[in-house]
């Protein structure tokens, strides 16, 4: 009897673990590394705005100590580098005093760029797995393909962006899908590589397994390969949805875009408001965030439900 | 019973008794293979892994390939499986080539790992060919079910592979490739990986689940005991080119136990195996 398993080897991934491991793990350097940045950020828009300040205030006569002289580098309309709290204020305006249905509403640019992020990223998501099975499946769509996948990633998107999206529009086709094609564009690549990785990473012993059942090739890939490459797609995916927000927003910058988190880039950039600027760039930094997190919960989910050894 | 000896007749030390179990009549030779021979091309030129192997292994025998590593059992056994091709000479399984006896999924095969696939369920896992077979869920259900129980399984049809030891792991193996329900099987070293007193376990599991099914089984071992206590027909294979070098007849009693290795006829094989294989080793190189 001495093969039974060890009692209780698989239980015991509780809650409890999971709560340690936030707080001892992650979330506490995390805050650390922020209030850091942010105590830095205080600093840089002092050294920054300090001399449209002084100027300023020489026009003006006035002579100030230092705690008013940084309070009004914090308080400038436009200043070179808008201090967190200028940023935070703009983001709240912007959010929450607005109604989503305006045009001055950060919710509803970025509902426009992240409608395009997902209409890219599912494309780009599809085309990477077809291409990935296409290539391992076939000896010729792995000498032919895969050379013109890679160069399709050394042309920069900033060069090639702007001329799918006026191609797309000229063609009366939607800003959101144009937008979704840059995104898709970027993001196919990781999950194309990746995937292919993925579906050639069995054993041998698992594919001589199949063999032995003679398992047809399309069975050999739903049952073998498909399920041997979820780790592998899950960590493309990560990569493919942060890229597809840069693709969104790439797209939305060059084309006088009227919406989205890149036009809003633009247009601050025009009438140098910088606040503005800041507050669109945090946003779409906490949604890359928040969809890579998805992307991780989903990536941890399916694993469980494999039975991955937690 | 022996159809292929070796130029190299050993002496007999043992003659066991012909014991005559209760065996179906012979209907051919379930793996015939006469001039076998296979050369793998690698790197540094050809390598001959196989050189005239003549063999025939009848219905219901339970027959060992042992010998250092090297000498082409595993090879071998590939090759009835239809995993590697030889480059010249015959071979048959079940009367048709490797590769048709294959697409009628006539064998069951158990590698030297239990290659259970990790995001199945031990019940899955064994339901695994029954799918690719495409048989109703009905069916699918009972045979997992009976095979488990076959191998002293039940209970565990939802643990995954992980949580299970290495002996349980390689008892569900047994128990898919049991599930296609083949009257052959071909087995890899499949308790080469496991401690001794689990392998005694499992060698006593698997020779009452031969008693009972009556399946023709080839055993790839490199161990003397493992092979004389499993089998009917032991084939000794030497190395650089792996050919056969010695085939013996057992003869030990169908139901035996472990104690049986303690007697006089056990260790007479025995050594004869060990004759076999050290007269096939040339050391010198």
């Amino acid at each position: 009897m001495s093969e039974i398993a060890e009692p209780g080897g698989g239980v015991g991934y509780a809650p409890r673990v999971w709560v340690q491991r936030i707080f001892a793990g992650q979330t506490g350097p995390v805050l650390v590394v922020v209030a850091a940045l942010i105590l830095i950020w205080y600093a840089g828009a002092i050294y920054l705005n300090a001399p449209q300040q002084i100027d300023r205030d020489r026009r003006a006569g006035i002579e100030r100590n230092f705690i008013d002289f940084a309070a009004a580098t914090y308080a400038q309309e436009r200043p070179v580098l808008p201090a967190p709290h200028q940023v935070a204020a703009e983001i709240w305006k912007t959010t929450v005093e607005v109604k989503p249905t305006s045009k001055r509403s950060l919710i509803y640019h970025g509902w426009v760029t992240l409608s395009s992020t997902l209409t890219g990223f599912g494309i780009g998501t599809l085309l990477g797995i077809v291409l990935a099975i296409g290539i391992v499946s076939s000896r010729t769509l792995d000498k032919s393909l895969m050379p013109w996948i890679i160069t399709s990633q050394t042309i920069p998107i900033l060069a090639i962006a702007p001329m799918i999206v006026v191609v797309l529009g000229s063609l009366n086709v939607a800003p959101i899908w144009a937008k979704g094609t840059v995104s898709a564009y970027l993001a196919f690549f990781p999950v194309a590589v990746g995937m292919v990785k993925g579906l050639r990473s069995p054993d041998p012993m698992l594919l001589d397994l199949m063999r032995t059942y003679s398992a047809s090739p399309t069975q050999t890939m739903w049952k073998l390969r498909l399920p041997a490459a979820m780790p592998f797609l899950f960590a493309s995916l990560k990569v493919a949805i942060a890229i597809s927000l840069v693709g969104a927003i790439v797209g939305e910058m060059p084309t006088g875009a009227r919406a989205g988190l890149g036009a809003r880039l633009l247009s601050g950039s025009y009438y140098g408001q910088t606040v503005q600027i800041w507050s669109a760039l945090l946003v779409a930094a906490f949604m890359a965030a928040i969809l890579v997190t998805i992307v991780g919960m989903a990536d941890r989910m399916v694993l469980r439900r494999m039975g991955v050894k937690a | 019973m022996v159809e292929a000896e070796t130029a190299a007749s050993p002496a007999a030390s043992a003659a066991p008794p012909k014991a005559a179990p209760a065996k179906p009549a012979h209907t051919g030779a379930v793996i015939a293979a006469s001039d076998l021979s296979l050369t793998f091309q690698t790197a540094d030129g050809p390598v001959q892994a196989l050189a005239d192997i003549d063999l025939a292994i009848h219905r219901g025998e339970f027959v060992s390939l042992i010998g250092p590593s090297g000498c082409g059992k595993t090879t071998l056994l590939r090759v009835i499986a239809d995993l590697e091709q030889p480059t010249s000479g015959e071979i048959s399984v079940n009367g048709v080539s490797p590769d048709a006896a294959r697409r009628e999924r006539s064998y069951g095969y158990v590698f030297q790992s239990a290659a259970l696939y990790p995001w199945r369920t031990i019940a899955k896992n064994v339901a695994l060919p029954l799918e690719i077979m495409g048989l109703p869920k009905a069916e699918q259900q009972k045979r997992v079910k009976k095979n488990l129980e076959l191998v002293n399984l039940s209970g565990f049809e939802r643990k995954f592979p992980w949580q299970l030891s290495g002996g349980m792991q390689q008892r569900a193996s047994i128990a898919r490739a049991l599930a296609v329900e083949p009257d052959l099987l071909l087995m890899d070293e499949p308790f080469g990986a496991l401690d001794e007193i689990v392998r005694d376990h499992l060698n006593e599991q698997l020779l009452q689940l031969w008693a009972k099914t009556n399946k023709t089984i080839v055993f790839v071992t490199h161990s003397i005991p493992e092979a004389v206590f499993l089998s009917s027909k032991i084939v000794v294979m030497s190395p650089r080119p792996g050919r056969i070098y010695d085939v013996i007849d057992c003869g030990l009693p169908r139901d035996r136990g472990l104690d049986i290795r303690e007697t006089p006829e056990f260790l007479a094989i025995a050594h004869r195996v060990r004759e076999g294989l050290r007269a096939g080793h040339s050391y010198e190189d």
